[in-house]
């Protein structure tokens, strides 16, 4: 907020300035065009996050009239400073603290999943670095496979960016610095394995990792088998947000949507259908928001046995978070199924009819921003006789490597179209990949559905933004729905204890784990700390939005044609069976034991 | 995938760790003080007694985990049926203590803060114990030894053996 705040002036390196007083010397520095080095620092303007531990000795300057070098991260700019950036004493230090990180670190960079991407990689090479003249101990750890997430502390640097993340952004309080000295390294309780922990697979820690130490379990070869083997059909779908953000990985601006350049990728890749999870968010609207005018009518007409509000459940991270965090409030979210596993549902019943495949032979791949999504694919509830009704969630920046692996020069693509029926979507659907998107898509369907009358406007800003928490009140024909929406488990938390302390009333919330929703997924290209690539890309779900014919769910005419052919009804006795899951206790339980 | 952990302890050992962060007011910022108290009364800290600690306190078990990790006086191993400590006071270190620490080392095969498989020994250094006409001074469960040096490390050894 603009105060008017006490300025003072500095010097660093040739430039005089005035800055306002708190700011750190690295921020000052970045006003007069200079860009200090940073490695454990990491900061997401807008967003309040900021991981500051000055651990890493990267970012040291000399400051006039001190002794020792500062670290520029930690150091706040006092009147009269001068400072040197790049004196020779500087860029030593830096070379030989780069050096020491690297004497400790695995030098396997030609095979390193994250090379080409890694800031420790890119920062030696600035640096200059070129012999390592330490020869140190090698930290040896054993690495820890989950669902989702792979842990290689081998290539841990120690930033703690992951901890802030775990614990600050998220309040999960998976991981935790142990152990000290050289033995340090960031880890589960008692160096349990992920699976272990209370981990939701968000992936907002290998979303900010710098270096290899914290990346996806990778299925690109599984499904590279797949699509080679002639007996197999194999359907892809597309989460909204990868569409916002796929372009990166081919050099493209932040925000650009390669929707029709993605399609046509997928093809040339070989899969039988390209079809939308679009689809299925507006298939979840038709649930998630039929359920939630049962819920409110009840309510509203005084039934104190209904639980509101009603909270949204197609994050797949945050029911990992209330099973495992909020047992108590089981019964609150909706039991709509995520649109990922309700187009597998759908895929592997109405569609495999329709084409005359069987179940067996017929693959489900789906892209996604999200890492928590491969886990929950495997979820027990979401397999029919042990076959899964998703075979392989890929991220963006899977899908991003194997179109590069498979040589597609994805500029020169013509852009295409979605296949029929599963990849009809409504501007509802895409915008679900942004914090507010899933609430707003429900609101413009709830209120046809409640009232009988046409909305009355489309867009509904007061429920946009990246602020972490936000709330509305939607006036539905004289009737006030009191809306809340958070997005990060740490405001999600923090509207939970609200609720269960009846302090805080809404009819309907919506929660995504992720900071700015699935367009900041663990999955998504790396923004490396550039939060204005999060913004960009959120302005891209609701410019696709704006430039669809049909931007209601109800009003998709292949979700009409799907409860006419084979569902029913929205809460339908088969809508439920294939479109619904149940929750389940997952906290920690204290027993007193029978021996003695 | 692992669901529902259950983490079995005694009553009377859940209720003590109920008491001691009652003691503190449930107080996170206490954590070292609550982790000593209970390391106190069982001589080590198990995993299911430091998430009986973060249940009680509401944090992280992981953050308790880094804390007693930390810290080297938490120790997560029970203490051996016979705990020997070898004073590391001025008087004791320049009469040699080090040598004998490194004897009983290499005897053990542990290192200082843990405990031989068979449970028998663990290993733990003092600072003076006010004995330094004796210096060096082990001491082996509730017996006394003066004078030690590394070659009579065998012998006490042997007597608990
Ligand atoms: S795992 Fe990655 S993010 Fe976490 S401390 Fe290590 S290098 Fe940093
Ligand atoms: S995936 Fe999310 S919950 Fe799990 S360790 Fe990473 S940040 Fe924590
Ligand atoms: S917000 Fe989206 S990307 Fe993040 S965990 Fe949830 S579903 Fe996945
Ligand atoms: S970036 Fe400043 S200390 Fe690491």
């Amino acid at each position: 907020m603009a105060e008017n705040k006490e300025m003072i002036s500095l010097t660093i390196d040739k430039h005089q300035l005035e800055v306002p007083k708190g700011t750190t010397v690295l921020d000052a520095a970045k006003l007069v065009g200079i860009d200090i080095p940073t490695l454990c620092h990491m900061k997401l303007h807008n967003m309040g996050i900021e991981n500051k531990p000055a651990g890493c000795r990267i970012c040291v300057v000399e400051v006039q009239g001190r002794r020792n070098l500062a670290p520029s991260c930690a150091t706040e700019a006092t009147d009269g400073m001068v400072i040197k950036t790049n004196s020779m004493r500087v860029l030593n230090a830096r070379q030989t603290v780069m050096e020491l990180i690297l004497s400790d670190h695995p030098a396997d960079c030609l095979t390193c999943v994250k090379s080409g991407d890694c800031e420790l990689q890119s920062m030696a090479h600035r640096l200059g670095v070129r012999e390592i003249r330490y020869q140190g101990e090698q930290s040896c750890y054993r690495e820890d496979f989950s669902p989702s997430i792979i842990r290689d502390m081998d290539k841990c640097i120690m930033c703690r960016r992951c901890e802030m993340m775990c614990n600050e952004v998220q309040t999960v309080g998976a991981l935790s610095g142990v152990h000290r000295g050289f033995n340090a390294v960031v880890s589960p309780a008692f160096e349990m394995d992920l699976v272990n922990s209370v981990c939701t697979y968000c992936g907002q820690c290998v979303a900010v990792c710098p270096t290899g130490a914290l990346t996806e379990v990778n299925h690109t070869n599984e499904v590279i088998k797949l699509l080679a083997d002639p007996t197999k059909t194999v359907i892809v779908q597309t989460a909204p947000a990868v569409r916002a953000a796929l372009g990166e990985e081919f050099d493209k601006e932040p925000g650009t949507l390669v929707t029709g350049k993605m399609v046509a990728a997928l093809r040339e890749l070989g899969f039988d259908y390209v079809f939308d999870t679009d689809f299925a968010a507006d298939l979840t609207i038709m649930e998630e928001g039929t359920e939630l005018l049962g819920r409110l009518n009840k309510y509203l007409s005084g039934d104190k046995e209904v639980k509101m509000p009603i909270l949204t459940s197609c994050c797949p991270a945050w029911v990992n978070f209330f099973e495992k965090q909020f047992p108590d409030l089981l019964d609150i979210p909706s039991t709509a199924r995520s649109p990922q596993q309700m187009f597998g549902s759908i895929a592997k019943t109405y569609f495999a009819d329709k084409i005359g495949v069987k179940r067996e032979d017929l693959i489900v791949v789906s892209i996604m921003p999200c890492l928590a999504k491969k886990y929950e694919c495997q979820r027990d509830e979401f397999k029919v006789d042990g076959d899964p009704d998703v075979n392989f969630a890929l991220s963006t920046r899977e899908l991003a490597a194997l179109i590069k692996h498979a040589n597609i020069d994805f500029d020169s693509l013509h852009e295409e179209d979605f296949d029929r029926p599963l990849g009809e979507s409504s501007g509802a659907g895409v915008i679900f990949g942004a914090t507010g998107g899933v609430i707003e898509a429900a609101v413009r369907t709830a209120y046809e559905l409640h009232t009988g009358k046409p909305l009355p406007k489309l867009d509904y800003t007061e429920l946009r933004g990246l602020e972490g928490f936000r709330q509305a009140v939607i006036d539905f024909d004289g009737t006030p729905i009191s809306i809340g929406i958070a997005h990060g488990l740490g405001n999600a938390r923090k509207l939970l204890e609200c609720i269960r302390e009846n302090k805080c009333v809404y009819h309907a919330i919506e929660i995504m784990s992720c900071p700015g929703g699935c367009i900041g997924g663990g999955g998504q290209p790396l923004h490396h700390g550039h939060s204005e690539i999060l913004k960009a890309r959120m302005e891209a779900i609701y410019r696709e939005d704006a430039g669809k014919p049909i931007r209601k769910s109800h009003e998709n005419p292949y979700i009409t044609k799907l409860y006419e052919e084979f569902l029913g009804a929205p809460l339908s006795k088969k809508a439920h069976h294939l479109l619904h899951t149940n929750y389940f206790d997952r906290k920690i339980k204290f027993e007193d034991s029978k021996e003695c | 995938m692992a669901d529902n952990i259950t983490i079995k302890l005694k009553k009377e050992d859940n209720e003590f760790i109920e008491k001691v962060c009652a003691s503190f007011n449930y107080s996170k910022t206490e954590l070292i003080n609550v982790l000593h108290q209970v390391q106190e009364h069982f001589g080590y800290l198990p995993a299911e007694v430091q998430e009986k600690i973060a249940s009680e306190l509401k944090m992280s078990v992981a953050k308790v985990f880094g804390v007693v990790t930390f810290y080297s006086f938490f120790t997560m191993l029970p203490k051996g049926e016979f705990p020997i400590s070898i004073c590391t006071g001025t008087a004791c270190y320049v009469r040699g203590a080090e040598k004998v620490l490194d004897e009983f080392r290499k005897q053990l095969n542990i290192e200082v803060g843990q405990t031989t498989p068979d449970g028998k020994f663990s290993l733990g250094c003092l600072r003076c114990v006010g004995a330094c006409g004796l210096a060096p001074v082990v001491m082996v469960g509730e017996k006394t030894f003066g004078r030690v040096s590394a070659d009579k490390v065998e012998e006490i050894l042997a007597e608990f053996r």
